[in-house]
């Protein structure tokens, strides 16, 4: 596409200081309130990153600090070798795509796209806004007002509104929150094919951790104004750093356990009585009490006594529930402590489903565990999945 | 039985309708009518003859038009001013966060409560003890004016304000636009319909107003008092030709900005 390849290279020469956008050491009080506490955060020039919390944990008021909309109470916030802290939102190369888009009503779908364009006094904004509008498939609609377009039209015009100003930093701020299901994979979608196609730094606000895992390269967990956790979507997944994040994406058994051992590279845990293994660089605290953590997935039901080699093995649970998703089955086992733990099975059809009541043994494999901080709550996070599903 | 009540009970609210339209336009009609009188007195109030001589000739009563023009202009300058003002206030209480800002929030509904005579004669008794005693008439008219209409303003335009989602100007902000372009390009375009009803009821407050104009106007005549002058003596037909004509002008504007608003939605579409 011939728009995508001039944006590129007019970002490439028309900006020598792109660069990544460090915030270091950035609060911001509301009187009494702490919103975003002492955040230290780098995206990396052209990353798409999200950032991923519940409502309330700071990532909108972030993400208004590097739009300019909001002063941090301390620390900075520069793009490249810019200190761009206290500078005006209008003198920041950086836009944003409002949730609920924040179109400008009395003007048509054309001079809301060529806003940006008109204020900074650029020519030939009939060509550029043409081809903007062609590049989010809104060609025919220039002459219509905001009110006359569907909610994803919509959600488009406001992306091709901020994009047209190539940015060094399109901010997305839960742009998707207001679309129908089926609409909202579509802009995943989309929103990545963009941004793989002009080559900008997003960053992507959103409470939905399915949206981040499909769309970001990097993702930070924020929960109460502070960074949790910060990697890829497989290693967030895959090794939690916090009960918070083990809980806030996906799902997860957290078990009271101790460390009470080391052998050959592997902590040696004590489950209510039974021993089992995680290898050293997936603990997070390497003696005393724990959570011992293992995704639903993971783990493998099998019949009572049934052997499994080399594996971690918890013995003498009762299935307690079955409900039956389709793809997979969900099912609840009772462990001699009392505490039930989730286990999710994919419907192979390799064998017969378990029943309510049958005595069952939950194997896994070592390197799927995770050890956590005893200190934190278990059921961090957890409330924040039940109220988004 | 059933289709018969349901065609009662369909043209019951539609006839109450008319009635009531009745008995809101009836004296606009009568107005309209005695326009055209041809009276055979001078004290006379009913229709005597069909005539054109009232609407060829509407400064002939003495002092009449000279009346309508003073009111105009009282309406006119009181109408910008009080807008002015207004909508500034009405930003400062909307937008800004300070000390006693509940108070005037409570304040401003005042002059719009109190009786017009309280308002009126204690103005009086201002300008009185401060000096004017003598001098009553065009500028102690406007200030009057503009103070009762100022409240009237304000409200309007905090209702319309207060209604804009500030996002919008975060956006303009957000796309180059500095901060007197975000508010003669978004801010003003979005409140100018609470502006434009406010300055509209501004003018009708002041060119109707009789009670605080009469006790602050000296020597100067307005139309109300003009009116209220005439019918203890004889009613000119003329003062239902400047009726009709001011209630024409209204209708025009109405219909005028409902039919651009029409043609430019048609036009979107």
């Amino acid at each position: 596409m011939t728009s995508v390849t001039s944006t590129t290279s007019a970002t490439a020469t028309a900006a020598p200081t792109t660069g990544d956008l460090v915030l270091s050491g950035v609060s911001k009080q509301f009187g009494a309130y702490h919103a975003v506490r002492d955040l230290d955060l780098t995206v990396p020039e052209g990353a798409f990153f999200a950032l991923l919390g519940p409502s309330g944990c700071g990532k909108t008021t972030t993400l208004r600090m590097v739009a300019g909309l909001e002063e941090p109470t301390t620390g900075t916030v520069s793009l490249g070798e810019q200190d761009i802290t206290r500078l005006r939102p209008y003198k920041r190369p950086v836009n944003t795509v409002f949730q609920n888009y924040a179109l400008f009503p009395h003007l048509d779908i054309f001079e809301n796209v060529a806003f940006g364009l008109r204020r900074r006094g650029v020519k030939d904004v009939k060509k550029q806004v043409g081809e903007m509008l062609d590049l989010v498939e809104l060609g025919a609609f220039g002459k219509r007002k905001p009110n006359q377009l569907s909610g994803g039209q919509q959600q488009r015009v406001a992306l091709a509104r901020a994009l047209i100003n190539r940015p060094q930093v399109l901010l997305l701020d839960e742009p998707l929150g207001a679309l129908d299901l089926k609409l909202r994979r579509q802009m995943q979608i989309e929103l990545k094919r963009i941004q793989t196609e002009v080559g900008i730094t997003f960053v992507h606000v959103t409470h939905d951790q399915e949206e981040a895992m499909t769309m970001a390269d990097t993702i930070a967990v924020m929960n109460a104004g502070v960074i949790e956790q910060r990697g890829t979507p497989t290693e967030l997944y895959d090794l939690p750093a916090t009960t918070f994040v083990a809980n806030f994406l996906g799902q997860s058994n957290l078990v009271r356990a101790a460390i009470v051992g080391k052998a050959d590279g592997q902590l040696v845990v004590d489950v209510h009585g039974s021993k089992v293994t995680v290898p050293v660089p997936r603990c997070r605290v390497t003696e005393g009490e724990i959570w011992m953590g293992i995704r639903p997935e993971k783990v493998f039901l099998a019949p009572a006594g049934a052997e499994q080699n080399g594996g971690n093995a918890l013995r003498g649970a009762t299935v307690t529930d079955v409900s039956y998703v389709g793809v997979s089955t969900q099912y609840l086992a009772r462990m001699p402590w009392g505490q039930e733990l989730t286990v999710f099975e994919q419907n192979t059809g390799a064998r017969d489903t378990l029943t309510v009541g049958d005595p069952v043994d939950l194997h896994w494999q070592p390197a799927h565990t995770f050890v956590l901080d005893a200190a934190q709550d278990a059921l961090a996070g957890v409330e924040d999945i039940a109220d988004d599903a | 039985m059933t289709t018969v009540g349901r065609w009662i009970g369909r043209h019951l609210i539609l006839f109450i309708g008319l009635l009531v339209l009745l008995y809101l336009f009836a004296p606009i009609f009568v107005v309209i009518l005695m326009s055209f009188n041809a009276p055979k007195s001078k004290l006379s109030y009913t229709f005597d003859g069909f005539t054109l001589h009232n609407w060829a000739h509407p400064c002939q009563p003495f002092g009449l038009c000279d009346a309508v023009s003073a009111s105009l202009r009282i309406g006119l300058v009181a109408t910008v001013i009080a807008t002015a003002l207004g909508t500034l206030m009405a930003f400062a209480m909307v937008r800004h966060r300070f000390r006693g800002r509940a108070a005037t929030n409570l304040f401003i509904f005042l002059p719009m409560a109190s009786p017009e005579i309280v308002l009126g004669s204690s103005l009086l008794a201002l300008f009185v003890s401060g000096g004017l005693g003598g001098r009553l008439g065009f500028w102690t008219i406007l200030i009057a004016h503009v103070m009762f209409c100022l409240s009237f303003v304000v409200v309007t335009v905090k209702a319309r304000l207060s209604g804009m989602d500030t996002r919008l100007e975060q956006a303009a902000m957000d796309l180059y636009a500095t901060e007197w372009q975000t508010f003669w390009r978004i801010t003003f375009p979005l409140v100018f319909p609470g502006i434009l009803a406010a300055a509209l009821l501004s003018f009708s407050l002041s060119f109707d107003d009789f009670i605080i104009t009469n006790l602050n106007a000296g020597r100067t005549v307005t139309f109300p008092m003009f009116v209220w002058g005439s019918a203890q003596r004889d009613i000119p037909p003329q003062i239902n030709v400047v009726g009709t004509a001011m209630f024409l002008l209204a209708l025009i504007l109405v219909l005028g900005g409902e039919l651009t608003r029409r043609r430019r939605a048609s036009r979107a579409r």
